[in-house]
């Protein structure tokens, strides 16, 4: 899926007026805050590691989430993240690291290169999307806070502000969301720090104002709305495999092989196809195998799943 | 008057045919609504979740019928045929849709699914033990069976209730609260047909 492609953005891809229009048609519902008003135009350069597939709509993207600190239904997130506070926003880096430290979100993002990447997303529900992305290699920041030798994987945590996040007043999980990635998972050029999509800052039903995106894996490793980053020696708790051990691995790669116990994962249906699209097969990696695939080189997915 | 009373009286002028009518009309609605972005963005599961969800409110109605005679002295038993049948059909309809709209006729893995996949076979299991019931739901089977029979085989409708609500509270990631609360108002109205009747247990 390597493609270099340096002449061409998102506008290439999807029609910007269409989805410009949509979002009149909805710009009622922008005091919810869902479109993001006013948000920011970010600039940033297309990236090789982009698809060439189709994005999903941003209605689509951003109408349709699983983000349980606003409760359980999809259209959730849309309807109650308004009300969070994304600035001023820190987050801790501690644990392994040269340089720990409760970091403004804006000192941490000086000097990155934003980048668009365009990336399919597949959710352990055996649904799939196409996401053009706004973000930065997470390796920009490990490497400027600086690994230690002894760290082995990294661990972050979602905000917990019940208030602004009514999901989190039911014990539904538990709470703080905590995800958690292998050092070289981690430092792979694929996986981002996403600030943006559609060329726009993070809508918050979608993990503002910064989340994770690591496109191989099930979107729930993805974390949104991160507070805190921690560079540690032993596998860190994941939020979903302390829930249900035997359903959500640690590494939770998308796999068409190895099956959820409750459902299969051969197959996908990608959202946005209409009534009778019908279903995909699931790629292993979701795709990125050449990129990947030899991060798991001797393990055996089956078990490591 | 009661108001037990004002309801049976209602209930006598009040017909079961609107039933048929509103219940077929509903699916037709949904699938349009579906086509035209009435459903969000996943019309497919959509229309799938709220006929289960139809289904099994309508199971759970149809299992008020009998406590709310004895214990409430409400008689809306003439309904009760229609209530089983549009909910029959709503299991059906429900049963299509994934196997035609969500797993996009792939045989070899529904055939897998309903094999393997728990939730799913619970869900078969509900809509088989419903078969015999839709089929006998007519005066001519209840005088064929004899009412002993008819009644007893009818029975199918607690494991096929179960069976509905087990295949909701399965197929959910975490733990909500809206499954539990329609496994509680079956098992509660199961709970309800095992309290003996006066006069008839001994001491």
């Amino acid at each position: 899926m390597r493609r270099f492609r340096p002449d061409l953005t998102w506008s290439d891809v999807t029609p910007k007026a269409a989805f410009l229009n949509r979002r009149q048609l909805i710009a009622g519902a922008a005091a919810l805050g869902f479109a993001g008003p006013a948000a920011a135009k970010l600039s940033y350069a297309p990236s090789s590691y982009s698809t060439d597939a189709e994005p999903n709509t941003f209605e689509q993207i951003t109408r349709y989430n699983n983000f349980y600190e606003f409760g359980t239904g999809k259209d959730e997130p849309m309807a109650y993240a308004g009300q969070l506070t994304t600035d001023p926003w820190a987050v801790k880096i501690d644990g392994l690291v040269e340089k720990p430290g409760d970091y403004d979100l804006a000192d941490l993002l000086k000097g990155v290169a934003l980048e668009e990447r365009i990336y399919r997303f597949r959710c352990v529900e055996a649904w799939s999307m196409v996401v053009p992305w706004i973000g930065f290699e997470l390796s920009e920041i490990l490497e400027r806070v600086g690994v230690q030798p002894g760290a082995k994987y990294v661990a972050f945590e979602t905000l917990v502000r019940p208030e602004e996040m009514p999901g989190q007043n039911y014990p539904i999980l538990d709470w703080p969301y905590r995800e958690g990635l292998r050092l070289d998972e981690a430092m792979n050029p694929l996986t981002i720090l996403a600030t943006g999509l559609y060329g726009e800052e993070m809508p918050k039903q979608n993990g503002a104002p910064i989340r994770l995106v690591v496109p191989w894996k099930y979107g729930f490793k993805s974390i949104k709305s991160i507070v805190r980053i921690s560079l540690t020696e032993a596998q860190p708790p994941c939020t979903w495999n302390m829930l249900q051990p035997r359903e959500y691995g640690f590494y939770s790669n998308v796999n068409p092989e190895v099956d959820h116990p409750r459902w299969s994962q051969a197959t996908e249906r990608r959202i946005g196809g209409g009534l009778f699209a019908g279903r995909e097969l699931t790629l292993m990696f979701n795709g990125y195998g050449d990129e990947v695939a030899s991060l798991y080189a001797g393990q055996d997915l089956t078990k490591d799943f | 008057m009661s108001v037990a009373d004002r309801i049976n009286r209602a209930a006598r002028r009040l017909p079961a045919w609107p039933i048929y009518l509103i219940g077929a009309a509903l699916p037709v609605w949904l699938f349009w609504q579906g086509t035209t972005g009435g459903l969000g963005i996943d019309p497919v599961k959509a229309i799938e979740q709220r006929l289960g969800l139809w289904a099994l409110k309508l199971i759970v109605a149809g299992l008020c019928i009998t406590p709310l005679r004895r214990f409430a002295g409400v008689n809306l038993i003439r309904y009760r045929r229609a209530i089983g049948l549009v909910a029959f059909f709503y299991v059906v309809l429900h049963f299509l849709t994934w196997l035609v709209l969500d797993m996009g006729l792939l045989w070899s893995q529904a055939l897998g699914d309903i094999a393997k996949r728990p939730y799913v076979t619970v869900g078969m299991v509900g809509l088989l033990a419903l078969m015999p019931l839709a089929l006998t739901s007519n005066d001519w089977s209840v005088r064929r069976l004899g009412a002993l029979r008819w009644r007893l085989l009818h029975r199918l409708t607690y494991l096929a209730a179960i069976a509905g609500a087990v295949h909701f509270l399965w197929l959910v990631k975490a733990w909500p609260v809206e499954p539990f609360l329609y496994l509680g108002a079956v098992l509660g109205l199961l709970a309800l047909r095992a309290i003996p009747r006066r006069g008839r247990t001994a001491a």
